[in-house]
């Protein structure tokens, strides 16, 4: 495995950029619509192209997500109701490979599990980062310094209406990737990207050059042809989701799913 | 780094180790902002006149504090006197905090209201005073709350608002307030969030309580008037805690005034099935802020039970959990029979049904009253009354048909 935490996210950047390439990054949730199902995906979704697997963790409050990831949490609660659950999977998983992986969840499971404890369990699972959508910068002081401390990649997100000074801090705060929110809402939200989405970007740029990935309300090629030329990666989460939810089986959801993924791969191959 | 004795958040935000900004960017600017207005308000003559002219005018406001003499009788013990927020225009103390929000939502140009409700009280308030200012307004109220509050989703759609039925997770108070959340990531240029308890990210749990200081501020001036000294203990029902902080603000540095906040035990502390956020939860981080809550071993957070919807909530506002942990308030919890024992017992005894929650404070009183000499003065804090939870009450009747307490 090409180095962990950051510096495995980092390789993965490095090499891209090298390349002249973008990465994909796919959303799932993990467990669902059963852990082996997802566990199965994963090595698949990096045979078809992506580049980073943002692994979700179901948690009982999901206030940053729409009603696309919010069914998939539940789906996947009953067998991913603890960490330890978690962990287990992400071991499975990396045996069988070596994709970047990022763990996607909220602030509580985490608080009460000991973020400490919770970074030195995920590193030896397998996980390269985190990213808590409900932990802005300002309460994040301990959690930066302890990702730093363990070598794990800390993301925090950027949104439409975050000052130049705030942006600052975020991608001065941030490890491996910063994560920008294409538009004001929920994951999944919109049809149409956010406005100004370049003029944001080309702000940001001029502030830090660390890694930029772009998400939240991006499905089709459209969008994907429309961003990735703006940014380091894309990342798909709903659409992704929405196919494995609406397979009649977990095979089937897993064929849909690489179908997508392998389209959305050969546009950012062909910007 | 301690809170302040006055409860003023001592970093931004936090009371002792509870509160913060747990929240997605996009709503920090948003919240920024709107802890820059409250500042601004705070020490605006023009606004606080406008809305005092509206609270005397509008509300009815000062609510009375009401000497319940045959309670007292009965009990034997202290002399408890009633706050009678229950009398405010809407039947409880919520609309005090949506006039100062809905004032403020005006200031800063926002037309869009939006709200969470449990028990549709503060969503009857927020729709309230959307109305009498000609603002849009959406209230979130989860899926089972519709059901068993019936009359308040008809008082607030006879208003105007739009009640939008959250069927996520339990149904209920936690899932209408992470719609409302969810909305408001979304719409933050136009909309105003009309949060109804002293929960949520900060500003909120300050400036509600400001907003709802006035119960506390009427009641030191009236129990002076009526005893000549100020009470030897207050009570108030907890579940995010605004009436009772309300309530308790104007008498903290007061050390002579006790105070008693009264969590919903449901079916019992034992039985799991509860509300009691402090009594039986653990510190974590719900909706915007660390304080107490009810969640299982790996941080989820787990459903409360409460047959007051109004407290039926697995969070609670986090000066609350200061003060407990300070040892301020003491904070005791009432099974849901208790409850509405205490209710049925203030109807027949007063002529006034309380609203459940409020009754839970009315049931703490029945308990500690006869333990207090007669001499002592109790002041519970009735804050709402009992017109929409009659249907629980008829169904739960621990009397029978004509028995008296």
């Amino acid at each position: 495995m090409s180095g962990s935490g950051t510096a495995h996210v980092a390789r993965m950047f490095a090499d891209l950029r090298a390349a002249g390439r973008k990465a994909l990054i796919v959303y799932i949730m993990a467990g669902d619509p059963t852990p082996q199902a997802t566990a199965h995906l994963v090595p698949r979704l990096q045979a078809a192209g992506v580049d980073l697997v943002e692994l979700g963790f179901p948690f009982s409050e999901p206030v940053a997500d729409g009603p696309v990831i919010q069914a998939a949490g539940q789906r996947a609660m009953p067998h991913m109701h603890s960490l330890d659950a978690f962990f287990k999977l992400v071991r499975g998983i990396r045996k069988d490979c070596d994709v970047p992986m990022i763990a996607f969840t909220y602030y509580n499971p985490i608080f009460r599990y000991g973020e400490e404890r919770f970074l030195r369990d995920a590193q030896a699972a397998g996980l390269d980062g985190a990213i808590l959508p409900d932990l802005p910068i300002a309460e994040a002081d301990q959690w930066q310094a302890l990702c730093r401390a363990q070598g794990m990649a800390a993301i925090f997100l950027e949104a439409p209406n975050t000052p130049d000074d705030q942006a600052r801090l975020i991608a001065q705060a941030s490890q491996g990737f910063v994560y920008l929110v294409s538009l004001k809402g929920v994951t999944g939200s919109s049809k149409n990207l956010g406005e100004n989405l370049a003029q944001r970007v080309r702000r940001f740029r001029a502030i830090s050059d660390i890694p930029l990935a772009v998400g939240f309300g991006i499905s089709t090629v459209a969008h994907v042809r429309q961003v990735a030329p703006l940014c380091d990666a894309v990342v798909v989460g709903s659409g992704v989701v929405t196919r494995l939810a609406e397979a009649p089986d977990a095979a089937a959801g897993e064929e849909a799913v690489l179908a997508y993924v392998g389209e959305l791969r050969a546009a950012l191959d062909h910007l | 780094m301690p809170a302040q004795p006055d409860g003023t958040p001592s970093r931004e935000g936090y009371f002792g180790p509870y509160g913060g900004q747990f929240v997605p960017e996009t709503l920090m600017g948003p919240l920024r902002e709107l802890t820059a207005a409250f500042k601004q308000i705070s020490d605006d003559q023009k606004f606080w006149t406008e809305l005092r002219g509206l609270l005397k005018h509008y509300v009815g406001r000062p609510s009375p504090l009401y000497f319940a003499e045959r309670l007292t009788e009965k009990l034997g013990g202290a002399r408890i006197y009633l706050k009678r927020e229950d009398l405010n225009h809407t039947g409880s103390h919520k609309i005090n905090n949506t006039l100062g929000q809905v004032l403020l939502a005006r200031r800063m140009g926002k037309p869009r209201i939006i709200a969470e409700t449990g028990a549709g009280m503060h969503g009857v308030a927020t729709a309230t005073v959307a109305a009498r200012f000609g603002l849009e307004c959406v209230v979130y109220m989860g899926a089972k709350d519709i059901e068993r509050q019936a009359p308040n989703v008809a008082r607030m759609k006879m208003m105007g608002a739009e009640v939008r039925s959250v069927k996520a997770g339990s149904a209920t108070l936690k899932d209408a307030m992470n719609e409302a959340l969810r909305d408001w990531v979304a719409t933050v240029d136009n909309t105003f969030y009309v949060i109804g308890s002293v929960a949520g990210p900060h500003p909120y749990p300050t400036m509600v309580r400001e907003f709802q200081r006035v119960i506390g501020q009427e009641t030191h001036a009236q129990i002076l008037e009526l005893e000549g000294r100020l009470p030897d203990l207050l009570i108030a029902c907890v579940g995010g805690g605004s009436n009772a902080m309300g309530l308790f603000a104007e008498f903290i540095d007061q050390p002579q005034v006790a105070m008693r906040g009264v969590e919903a035990a449901g079916e019992g502390l034992e039985s799991g099935h509860h509300a009691a956020s402090i009594t039986a939860g653990q510190v974590g981080v719900l909706h915007g802020s660390k304080s107490y809550l009810l969640q299982d071993a790996h941080g989820q957070v787990q459903e409360a039970h409460s047959i007051s919807a109004g407290l039926d909530y697995p969070g609670v506002g986090p000066q609350h959990s200061f003060l407990h942990d300070s040892g301020r308030v003491t904070y005791s919890a009432i099974e849901d029979g208790d409850a509405v024992r205490a209710a049925y017992d203030l109807s027949r005894l007063e002529g006034i049904i309380p609203a459940l929650e409020s009754a839970h404070a009315i049931a703490d009183a029945m308990n500690v009253a006869p333990l207090m000499g007669r001499d002592k003065l109790i002041v519970v804090n009735l804050s709402g009354r009992g017109d929409k939870d009659l249907h629980t009450l008829m169904a739960a009747n621990p009397y029978g048909e004509e028995q008296r307490p």
